[in-house]
Formats: structure tokens, C-alpha cells, sequence
């Protein structure tokens, strides 16, 4: 990429509006993804009895549920973002490679 | 190259009659079911290894099968890379052994998905073209930055395979009644073939193939245990606690994970390493665009969490069918240690399982899917770590000038050459305590290949002299504090008390490498620092945008 190039698209404000919009989303759903995962593991070393808890008159614990919804949650997690970033972000992106030609 | 494949296929063949015959001598039952489905396996990918040669013309064909594999057929490859057969066989049998804490780790080995699509996958596979080197040294100083990339990959590799040979070695003698030798030279002799005739194009079909034997024959498993209770998981749960010695404290978080440090350091390592896995990095180059690349991974945890819930139920359904079952039990160790030993320790209990849901048939079926998980999680590191000596030591580093023509050359020697060792390591391990191994692997790839990786693409002023300094001393972190920690200075070494009290280093030596990397970035005040920052800008649009990208090829 020549250096005329790099100024071209720094200066598009679709390639700024690609780049702000697509870090404040990405970091987001991480930083939700993190608080979840370490909120879990603090769980575990903190309050282990938490997890322990029964949620009827069975043995089932709360633990478990918690454990399954954090491995579904990480999966929809993905599909939100991929959702989005292969559609809005893809198609900015292409704009901004059109416009470059 | 067609009479080569027949060779090897005869011999292979050969090798199991062999271990046929001295399956008597062994005392080992002989499990005629297992190894014709476990030939058909091998049979079959050597067929695909054959077509897969045809194929193979250039480097980017070797290294990326051409960058033309779709976002969920790499999906499916990237599962099956992951699904290990110590993920399979281990975490169920921790399920089986602790319960609730099974789930600990599963959740650990999964959470890192969403983070490396989110962060990784496609600024990585706008940057790079085969290995993840080419994006750490992308705006660098190709010397070092290769070359501590390299380093970084060969020990993850090497260790990784090391844990799966052995692995494989034990799994063969107790399931065919195979000399141990055999097994890990069978092993090493395939991945061999697969990965100089079939590179990637047979590596990836090899996992996918792996990948659906895993998850079919998982599936079976955990419907089987749950039909047992009519789809009820609380009478599963319920009966489960009736067994268990431990009784409902199967049910919550036990001693496995017990003070804060720990955890965070376990959770640390499992996040950072599974994002700096060469062999996993690797698998981004070749789908054709960031838009496969993202889908990819959105395949790949669904299948990874699919698989994961589904250990968990095979671990509970252990616990109600095999604890406790006579057929099962290691009665000459029950003698002297009292409870209820299963034969071959508890990362059988899935295989114990698997003969109570479905009978000799499907523990053969079982047994031959953990062998050829083996395979396709061996050829993947291999594949890497060739790459990591052809790509970044030799074309990148040794001769700048080599043609593609030798650089294939040398990747095809690479792949012979850790076969042989991964081979050796394999026989010489065979009574160590490997514990530690993988949690090492995992330790680097987070304290060493992570940071430089993370920062060369988030943060404009890393220097050369930043990541290389910061790079190693995270790498030297790792080893020393897992040398001084309590599983390989206590367990195995004998002392009395570790020098380092915890098991898993990562929270530290991730820290040190990422301040290292800062500070020796922030303090470098020379011309080339200056060009590497100013370089930034360029490598940042190439990265958002995927402008100048590489492409698939066209054939």
C-alpha cells in the first residue's frame, strides 16, 4: 500500500466509522465474556457453596445449569458477532475498498 | 508416491497382524472389531492423502491446502484439532473421578473461542499468509522476531506431542493389546505420510473425518446414558450421587481448583494458550477471506461446546454404569488399595462406557475414534511446527533467497525429522510423568507467542527490541517457574516443598512478558523503533479492511 493510500483511506470517514464501531463491539461481547468466565472462576475459589446450591428438592445444584449456560452463551456470543461483522462491517469495509480504486 | 501409500498401508496392516498374534501373549482381549474399523480409518485416510497429493503443487497448497476451505469445514477442522484425545478420555474421566470440577475445565478450554474471534481471527487472517510469525514479524525485524516465533512454536509442538504420543502408546497397548513401541512408531509413520504427501489439504480432511467420528460416537454415548433414565437428567444426577463415594459433592466445586491464584492462573493459561497454539493460529490461512475466517469460528465453538456438554453426561453416565461394575474393575489393584480402580485408570471410564451402552461393537467403534483422534491432532502440530522450521527458520531467517521449490523441500524434511522425534520422545517418555507437559505447552503459547502476537496487531509502539526481549523472558518465565513448581520439582524431581507454590504459571509469566514487551518498547529510542511504529498505520488498514490480503488460489 502506497503511502498516498494509507492517507486516503485513514481519512474516509467510512474506514473511521468501521474501526470505532467494530472495536467498541468487539470489546464489548470480550469484556462480557471475561466478567462472565471470571465471575464463575471467582465463584469457585470464593464461594464454592454458591455453586453447591440446590435448586429444588433433588441434587441438581445451581452449579451446573450456570456451568452449561456459560458454554451456550459463549456460543451465541460468537454468533452475534458474526452476525454483525459479516454483514454491516463487511459491507463498509467493501465500500471503502471500492472507493479506493 | 501410489506404491509408497500401498507400502504403508500393507505395513501398518502388517503391524497389527503382528500385534494380532501377540495379542495372546499379552493377555490382552483381542478386539476384532476395533482394528477392522480402525484400518478402514487409516485405509481411508491414506486414500484422501493420495488425492490430496495430486493437489498439492505449490507452498500455499502445502502450508494453507490453497486458502480454498470453507468457513465450516474449518470449523469442523478446528474441532477436531481441539477435541483431543485428552480432552475426550481426560476430562470425562475427571467428570467420572470429581464431578461438577470436570466442568471447570471444560468451560476454561472453551471461553478462549469467543476472544480469539473477537480479537484475533481476522486481523490474523488479513495479515499473514501460513504461520502466525508472519503477522508478529509483519511490521518487525524478521530475524529475531521469526525466530523466537519459531522457538515458541517447536516447544509448544514438541511438548504437545510428546503428551499425545505416550497418549496414544498406552491407549494402543490397553484397547488392541499392542506393544507400546508399536503403537508410537504407528503413529509416528502415518502422521509422517499424511503430512509430507497430503500437507494441509490431508490434514484438514483427516480432522474433519475425526471431527464427526468424535461427535457421532460422543452423541451415541450421551443419548444412550440419558435414555437409560428417560431423558431425565436429575435421575441420572440422582442416581450418580447414590454411587459415588463422594456423594452429592459431585454436585459443586470440590478441592481441584482451591485458592484464587490458581484459578485465575489456570483460567489465564487456558484463555491466552489456546489463542497462541501455532497449530490452531495456523488453521486461519486457510479459508479464502476474514468473513470465513470469523464463520470458522463460530463452527468451532459450537462444536467444541457441543462436545464438551456432551464428556460431561459421558462423565456422569461412568459414574452410574461403570463405577461399581465388576466387568470394569482392576481387581488386582482393588486388592491392595481398596475402592473401585477401573482398568487402566480413570481416563478409561469412556471407554469403559462406551462397551456398557453399546456392547463389544461400539467399544471397538470408541477405541479406533480415540486412535484417530490421535492421529489428527498429531498431524496438526506437525504440520506446524515443519512450517515453523521451513517458513520462518529457514526461508525467513537462514536463506532469504530460497525458492519455494526448496522451502517445500525443507518443510517435507521438517515433518520426517519431528516424526522421528516426536517417535524417540514418545519411547522415552513412556514411564515418565507427563502431567506436566501439556500444561507447559499451554503455558507457553501464553507467555510467549500471545503477547508478541496481541501486540503486534493492537498496539502501535511495539518495537523489535520490545517483543523479542519481552517474548523470551515470558517464554523463560514459564519453563522455570513449571520447573520450580510443585508437579515437576516435587512429583517428579523428589523434593520436599515446590520453590514455586503453584501449579500453573500463566498469571505471572503472562505478566511478565506483557511489561517486558512495554517497557523494553517504551525505552527503545532507536531509528529502526521509529520505522516500525511509523509502519503501524499501514499494518493497522491492511488489518481492519483486509486490503492487499492474500487470497485463495485459483485451482
Amino acid at each position: 500500500m502506497t503511502h498516498e493510500q494509507v492517507e486516503q483511506v485513514k481519512n474516509n470517514p467510512k474506514y473511521q466509522e468501521l474501526v470505532s464501531k467494530r472495536s467498541r463491539f468487539a470489546w464489548t461481547l470480550s469484556i462480557i465474556m471475561l466478567v462472565i468466565y471470571y465471575l464463575f472462576i471467582m465463584l469457585i475459589a470464593f464461594e464454592p457453596e454458591f455453586l453447591g446450591m440446590k435448586t429444588g428438592d433433588g441434587v441438581m445444584t445451581i452449579g451446573i445449569p450456570i456451568g452449561i449456560a456459560i458454554i451456550v452463551i459463549a456460543f451465541a456470543l460468537t454468533g452475534i458477532y458474526v452476525r454483525r461483522a459479516n454483514g454491516e462491517f463487511d459491507r463498509l469495509s467493501q465500500q471503502i475498498k471500492d472507493e479506493l480504486r | 508416491m501410489n506404491r509408497i501409500l500401498w507400502m504403508a498401508l500393507l505395513l501398518s496392516a502388517g503391524l497389527f497382524a503382528a500385534g494380532a498374534l501377540e495379542g495372546e501373549v499379552e493377555k490382552q482381549p483381542l478386539n476384532v472389531s476395533a482394528i477392522i474399523m480402525f484400518l478402514l480409518f487409516v485405509g481411508g485416510t491414506l486414500g484422501i492423502t493420495y488425492w490430496a497429493a495430486k493437489r498439492i503443487k505449490t507452498a500455499k497448497d502445502f502450508y494453507t491446502a490453497g486458502g480454498g476451505i470453507t468457513g465450516f469445514q474449518n470449523g469442523m477442522a478446528i474441532a477436531g484439532d481441539y477435541m483431543s484425545a485428552a480432552s475426550f478420555l481426560g476430562i470425562s474421566g475427571l467428570v467420572y473421578l470429581a464431578g461438577f470440577d470436570g466442568l471447570i475445565y471444560s468451560i476454561g478450554f472453551l471461553v478462549g473461542w469467543p476472544i480469539i474471534l473477537f480479537l484475533v481471527s481476522e486481523r490474523l487472517r488479513n495479515l499473514g499468509k501460513y504461520t502466525f510469525a508472519d503477522v508478529a514479524a509483519y511490521r518487525l525485524k524478521q530475524t529475531p522476531i521469526r525466530t523466537l516465533a519459531a522457538f515458541g512454536s517447536i516447544a509448544t509442538v514438541i511438548l504437545y506431542l510428546i503428551a499425545q504420543m505416550v497418549g496414544s502408546g498406552k491407549l494402543i497397548q490397553l484397547l488392541f493389546g499392542l506393544p507400546y513401541e508399536y503403537a508410537v512408531v504407528l503413529v509416528g509413520a502415518l502422521m509422517i505420510l499424511y503430512v509430507t504427501f497430503g500437507g494441509m489439504l490431508a490434514t484438514t480432511w483427516v480432522q474433519i473425518i475425526k471431527a464427526i467420528l468424535l461427535l457421532s460416537g460422543a452423541t451415541f454415548m450421551a443419548i444412550a446414558v440419558l435414555s437409560h433414565f428417560g431423558f431425565s437428567p436429575e435421575a441420572l444426577f440422582a442416581k450418580a450421587v447414590e454411587v459415588h463415594e463422594k456423594g452429592e459433592a459431585i454436585m459443586a466445586p470440590g478441592g481441584l481448583v482451591s485458592d484464587p491464584i490458581s484459578a485465575i492462573s489456570l483460567g489465564i493459561a487456558l484463555m491466552f494458550g489456546t489463542a497462541g497454539l501455532p497449530h490452531i493460529l495456523m488453521r486461519f490461512f486457510t479459508v479464502a477471506d476474514a468473513k470465513e475466517a470469523r464463520k470458522s469460528v463460530f463452527f468451532a465453538t459450537g462444536f467444541i461446546g457441543y462436545f464438551y456438554i456432551l464428556t460431561f453426561i459421558i462423565g456422569f453416565g461412568a459414574i452410574v454404569m461403570v463405577l461399581n461394575n465388576p466387568q470394569y474393575l482392576d481387581l488386582a489393584k482393588q486388592a491392595i488399595e481398596g475402592g473401585s480402580p477401573i482398568i487402566g485408570g480413570k481416563n478409561m471410564a469412556a471407554i469403559h462406557l462406551s462397551h456398557a451402552v453399546g456392547g463389544n461393537f461400539f467399544l471397538g467403534f470408541i477405541s479406533a475414534v480415540a486412535f484417530a483422534t490421535i492421529l489428527a491432532v498429531v498431524s496438526g502440530l506437525t504440520l506446524a511446527g515443519a512450517s515453523a522450521i521451513s517458513h520462518d527458520l529457514y526461508a525467513n531467517v537462514f536463506n532469504k533467497e530460497a525458492t519455494e521449490a526448496q522451502e517445500m523441500r525443507i518443510s517435507k524434511i521438517a515433518t520426517i525429522v519431528l516424526g522421528i522425534v516426536a517417535i524417540i520422545l514418545g519411547i522415552a517418555f513412556e514411564k515418565q510423568n507427563i502431567a506436566f507437559v501439556v500444561g507447559l505447552a499451554f503455558a507457553i503459547a501464553a507467555s510467549a507467542n500471545f503477547p508478541v502476537l496481541f501486540l503486534s496487531m493492537f498496539w502501535k509502539k511495539l518495537t523489535t527490541r520490545g517483543a523479542t526481549i519481552g517474548g523470551s523472558l515470558g517464554l523463560a518465565t514459564a519453563v522455570v517457574l513449571v520447573v520450580l513448581g510443585p508437579i515437576v520439582w516435587v512429583d517428579i524431581l523428589g523434593n520436599a516443598e515446590a520453590v514455586f507454590p503453584y501449579k500453573y504459571p500463566a498469571l505471572f509469566s503472562v505478566t511478565v512478558a506483557f511489561v517486558a514487551i512495554w517497557f523494553f518498547s517504551v525505552t527503545d529510542k532507536s531509528q529502526t523503533a521509529k520505522e516500525e511504529i511509523e509502519a503501524f498505520e499501514a499494518q493497522d488498514i491492511r488489518s481492519q479492511t483486509g486490503i492487499g490480503a492474500e487470497g485463495a488460489s485459483a485451482h
